[in-house]
């Protein structure tokens, strides 16, 4: 069973459905293809926060719904937990 | 679909509920229209903060939103009350235009007392000459519909934003109207909204509302950094106001924007989709789109945003199994089975769909139940 879900190919992060445990690894489904990928989280993610599924380079864009949404100030990598910690909004 | 059931008024608008309301002109009138709406059952008075010393198009939004709140459809009567007679006969006026009963009562010279007399004896026969109109048969390209999000998170991306997106896709190729609006709120994803704008000078005019308000923030000489997105945003796991827009503009479905509507602007150009300049905050924002005519209202919410509005309807639909679990009392239609995939997008738009159908033919929404009845005008700045 799925426990996140991405909009779209190309998205950086995914969505939680469920609460996820840190260290559980968990699958993802692409919501435009029902594709599915595995991630490893590596803190706890609760229900409607994100997962990482690439890794994001210092100021890297960060992309979800296809667009960017902000940059990651320091980067993160795969299955890390992303928030306001990591990401900042590119507009105000 | 079943066959819904309306109210056709005077101006053959189509309103889904059947008020007798008792409309402030200015606060220090409320307390006259309370008085009448105790006494005479069945009616409702809409108190506010506002209607004194107000000048310019701030005074032009307070009268546009109180005579459109008088014509709105779902409304039967109104009788209006205000301090002096002149600024009372305006909107008393600028409402009997759509033919449908209405009273206008001033307390200077007066008082309290014998205009709280006068009011109730015509609210009384109002009220009673409403509670025999009829419900009939009709079409859903009639209906005004609003849509506006609030305490949204990832959910409403994922789940109650694409849902209603399905609705107003329908609604608009049934020939129905639509109003989206939330100018702050698009903020990420505005030239999404531009590039579905149907002419060249409307996508003009969006992206001049769009961007007089981002110059408006900016010149105060703040950022909306802690208001948008929200605590409760922030709480459900959205990080940056695109993120928040993106999940937003979900809601607005596919079809082209047909026009650009001031505050409370009733729309000209026909049925379709319409985007209103509103604040995101779900009073306002509601109470305009009300004012500009719409007779239900549908709210995504994922951390459970309780708004609801004295005369418009306001139908909550949530994605977030733990808002369902939690605020289940406020929710009416429960899409979360998008999040666990046990339903798609097709079957959740058949859900709220035939929910609309229920609220237009007379079920009460959870906001109505519990008597939510928000309304809020739009104050543009400090009065004189």
């Amino acid at each position: 069973m799925h426990k996140f879900l991405i909009h779209k190919q190309g998205d950086h992060v995914g969505v939680a459905t469920s609460d996820i445990e840190a260290g559980e690894t968990v699958i993802g489904v692409y919501m435009d293809d029902d594709s599915t990928i595995e991630a490893v989280a590596a803190s706890s993610i609760p229900l409607g926060h994100k997962i990482a599924v690439s890794d994001i380079d210092k100021d890297g864009h960060v992309i979800e719904y296809g667009l960017p949404i902000g940059f990651a100030p320091d980067g993160f990598k795969f299955g890390d937990y992303v928030h306001t910690h990591n990401i900042k909004t590119l507009r105000w | 679909m079943k066959q819904l059931l309306g109210y056709r008024r005077e101006n053959g608008k189509v309103g889904i509920r059947n008020h007798v309301i008792i409309l402030p002109v200015d606060d220090i009138s409320n307390a006259a229209c309370e008085a009448v709406a105790n006494h005479i059952q069945g009616t409702m008075a809409l108190p506010h903060a506002y209607g004194r010393l107000q000048y310019g198009k701030d005074l032009e939004l307070h009268f546009r939103t109180m005579i459109g709140t008088g014509s709105n459809p779902n409304v039967a009567a109104v009788i209006v009350i205000g301090i002096e007679p002149n600024w009372t006969n305006i909107i008393a006026e600028g409402i009997a235009k759509t033919g449908k009963p209405v009273a206008a009562f001033s307390i200077e010279g007066t008082g309290d007392l014998e205009v709280v007399r006068q009011a109730s004896w015509k609210a009384k026969e109002f009220v009673q000459w409403a509670s025999e109109l009829q419900r009939e048969p009709i079409e859903l390209s009639e209906l005004t519909v609003s849509i506006k999000c609030g305490e949204s998170d990832t959910t409403t991306g994922l789940g109650s934003c694409p849902t209603v997106a399905q609705a107003v896709d329908r609604l608009v190729d049934a020939g129905a109207t639509v109003f989206f609006g939330e100018t702050s709120e698009l903020t990420g994803g505005e030239h999404l909204i531009a590039d579905r704008c149907a002419t060249p000078e409307l996508r003009e005019k969006f992206m001049a509302i769009y961007d007089d308000y981002i110059s408006e923030i900016k010149s105060s000489g703040v950022d909306l950094l802690g208001s948008q997105p929200t605590q409760g945003n922030i709480a459900g796991g959205l990080s940056t106001i695109e993120e928040k827009a993106l999940g937003n503009i979900e809601k607005t479905g596919t079809k082209q924007v047909i026009g650009v509507l001031e505050p409370a602007e009733m729309p000209g150009n026909g049925p379709g989709l319409y985007f209103m300049d509103t604040s995101s905050a779900a009073a306002e924002c509601i109470t305009l789109m009300a004012a500009g005519g719409a007779v239900l209202h549908f709210f995504p919410t994922g951390q459970g945003n309780i708004i609801g509005n004295p005369i418009e309807p306001v139908v909550k639909v949530t994605a977030n199994p733990k808002t369902v679990a939690s605020m289940n009392e406020h929710v009416d239609v429960d899409c979360s089975g998008l999040l666990s995939r046990e339903i798609n997008l097709t079957e959740a738009g058949d859900l709220l769909m035939d929910y609309l159908c229920r609220v237009v033919n007379g079920r009460l929404t959870a906001a109505e139940a519990l008597g939510h009845k928000e309304f809020v005008m739009t104050k543009l700045y400090r009065s004189a």
